[in-house]
């Protein structure tokens, strides 16, 4: 046995800011986490040349750093990730795996949770420790309305996945110590078998909708195509970004990139308002944080009405129409 | 084609999309990639499915849509099965109705955001090469399979050799139009197999809730408790009283003035 104390193990995706960010994000929830189960905080790092993220994560609160480097690793690959660390976990048996749910994230966690003949839980919205020292993880279930509480009784390692901005991170110590354990490439490694032929980076997403401090959420309750419009005016006169949420998405009423959800956007504007929507989890867990919630809706029982802090009880479209006209008399440009 | 619909085994309640007979949107997309490349390079379809005997429905849709046969996988002891089982008992009936298959396709996930983790496990636990939130892909010469995705801001174009698994998102290939007498003359071709647990020779203990690792504790609604002001009325008396008593919130967010101009 290599490690006697227990351990919560955080993938380290550092590919650019953004996946970097849930790397850290995860490092404070499992900061928080280990005293309770007495675990170490442990990160794990594959690729090239990637120095500068051991560091990061060590001032971010892991004690310690496993690294494989080497050039061949330079290419983030799910086959070879996969391969990687199966290896490393059937070796140090760590007691949970935390990886961020990026693209790649998404992909390779399931594939280690196989190997590893585990339980993973995809997209959590909450990690807590119980009383019996197993992980709870909170995530959407059922169809979107409800959360449910899963734990992976007796398997090991405890898996999960959580998307950016999920949590939290903590700031820098550059006080912070850790170990840094450096690993070979592992000999005999399957080859790849999916090839990677091309890669040219897309226009960024930009991040208006995470920047904006009014935000302008729409549902089907607005009715159609025509009066979802009228949210983009809406929003122009308050400064503000216009999101949608899936059924609103898939009805081509807007962009894809328009989409708040746990597929989409994560905001925590400083005033949303919500016009017809009933409140699927996978879209109240990417505006919970909002700072003040205007939800607009005929049915006040709707969970969006429930969670804001304004409930308007009306139709959202003549409601739009009525706040436009009232907020065009009171700003004068 | 391979459409994941779970079912609640606690309330033995289905998923809305399933209440109204209807394939995923994503495996729909899958669906029709399928038939689009059978066109081009001819081949056999088979549509699979696990889930309740209702779920049937859904691949009398696949049927109508073009699909050469469906396979049904019902068996009470195989469900509550968590994405690990899914992919392990889903493999097992792959291997039992089409051995020498090329190419397994999948909606990426079920409906908005569920786990999207079978998958990539499916791939695993077939041994087969795989790539998920696929886009758009193609059959080339030596039966490599070309396809584009984005993934974590990059247009990646990837390639693999068959036999291998794709999953794919809804971007593209928008699913035909199946008109309902098309589903009714699925319905009454009967090309669709029906399996259970003992038809795949699987142990009832590895499988289903049983062989589950992850364990439900508790589902619930999310409640905030939070406090809020109910407004109702006339949207133009509403929104006077909105701005009355939030213009300094509203407009401080906004950076705007959002005071009534006395002198107005």
């Amino acid at each position: 046995m290599s490690e006697i104390k227990s351990s919560i193990w955080v993938f380290g995706d550092y590919r650019n800011y953004f996946q970097n960010r849930v790397t850290l994000q995860l490092l404070a929830r499992a900061v928080d986490m280990a005293p309770s189960i007495d675990a170490e905080v442990c990160a794990v790092v594959f690729g090239h040349e990637v120095d500068e993220w051991i560091g990061e994560y060590i001032a971010h609160g892991a004690r310690k750093v496993y690294v494989i480097e080497d050039p061949a690793l330079k290419q983030y690959s799910v086959e070879i990730y996969t391969a990687l660390m199966e290896r490393l976990a059937l070796e140090y048996r760590p007691d949970i795996i935390l990886v961020g749910a990026t693209s790649f994230g998404r992909e390779f966690a399931p594939r280690v949770a196989k190997r590893l003949g585990t339980g993973l839980t995809a997209d959590c919205v909450g990690l807590d420790i119980n009383e019996s020292g197993l992980l709870v993880q909170t995530a959407p279930s059922f169809g979107g309305n409800l959360l449910a509480k899963i734990v992976t009784p007796t398997s090991r390692p405890q898996m999960a996945t959580v998307r950016p901005g999920t949590f939290q991170e903590i700031p820098h110590n550059y006080e912070a110590t850790g170990e840094v354990i450096r690993l070979p490439l592992p000999a005999g490694l399957p080859e790849d078998r999916v090839r990677l032929i091309h890669s040219e980076r897309v226009e960024q997403r930009d991040q208006k909708l995470e920047d904006a401090a009014v935000v302008v959420c729409g549902g089907r309750g607005m009715g159609s195509k025509q009066k979802f419009k009228k949210l983009h005016e809406l929003a122009r006169l308050l400064d503000g970004e216009v999101g949608a949420t899936r059924p609103v998405v898939y009805s081509d009423w807007i962009g894809t990139d328009a989409l708040v959800g746990q597929a989409g956007r994560h905001i925590r504007p400083q005033v949303l308002f919500s016009f017809g929507i009933s409140g699927a989890i996978q879209h109240t867990a990417a505006v919970n944080d909002s700072n003040f919630i205007i939800a607009v809706n005929k049915n006040l029982n709707a969970t969006m009405m429930k969670m804001s802090d304004v409930a308007i009880v009306a139709d959202a479209n003549q409601f739009c129409l009525a706040l436009i006209k009232e907020l065009k008399k009171r700003i004068r440009d | 084609m391979v459409s994941e619909l779970p079912w609640d085994a606690r309330t033995g309640t289905l998923k809305r999309e399933m209440a109204g007979g209807m394939m995923n949107p994503a495996c729909k997309h899958a669906m029709e990639a399928a038939l689009q490349l059978k066109h081009i390079h001819g081949a056999h379809i088979t549509a699979l499915t696990m889930g309740p005997p209702m779920a049937e429905e859904v691949l009398r849709e696949a049927v109508a849509m073009g699909a050469d046969r469906g396979i049904l996988l019902t068996d009470k002891r195989l469900a509550g099965a968590d994405t690990l089982i899914t992919s392990y008992t889903l493999a097992r009936a792959i291997e039992a109705v089409c051995p020498h298959f090329d190419l397994v396709l999948c909606g990426c996930s079920a409906a908005d955001s569920e786990t999207a983790q079978v998958g990539p496990q499916l791939a695993e636990e077939l041994g087969v090469p795989g790539v998920a939130y696929v886009e758009q892909l193609s059959i080339q010469q030596g039966a490599v399979v070309r396809m584009q995705r984005v993934a974590d801001d990059f247009l990646e174009t990837l390639e693999m050799k068959l036999p291998g698994l794709v999953t794919l998102t809804t971007s593209k290939y928008a699913p035909r139009y199946v008109p309902l007498s098309g589903v009714q003359d699925a319905f009454e071709s009967g090309e669709i197999l029906t399996l259970d647990a003992d038809g795949l020779g699987l142990d009832p203990n590895v499988v289903g809730l049983k062989g589950s690792p992850t364990q439900i504790l508790d589902v619930f609604s999310p409640t905030t408790g939070k406090k809020n002001i109910v407004l109702k009325g006339a949207p133009k008396k509403i929104v006077e009283q909105l701005l009355e008593k939030f213009d300094d919130r509203i407009g401080g967010a906004a950076g705007k003035d959002l005071k009534v101009d006395e002198q107005g």
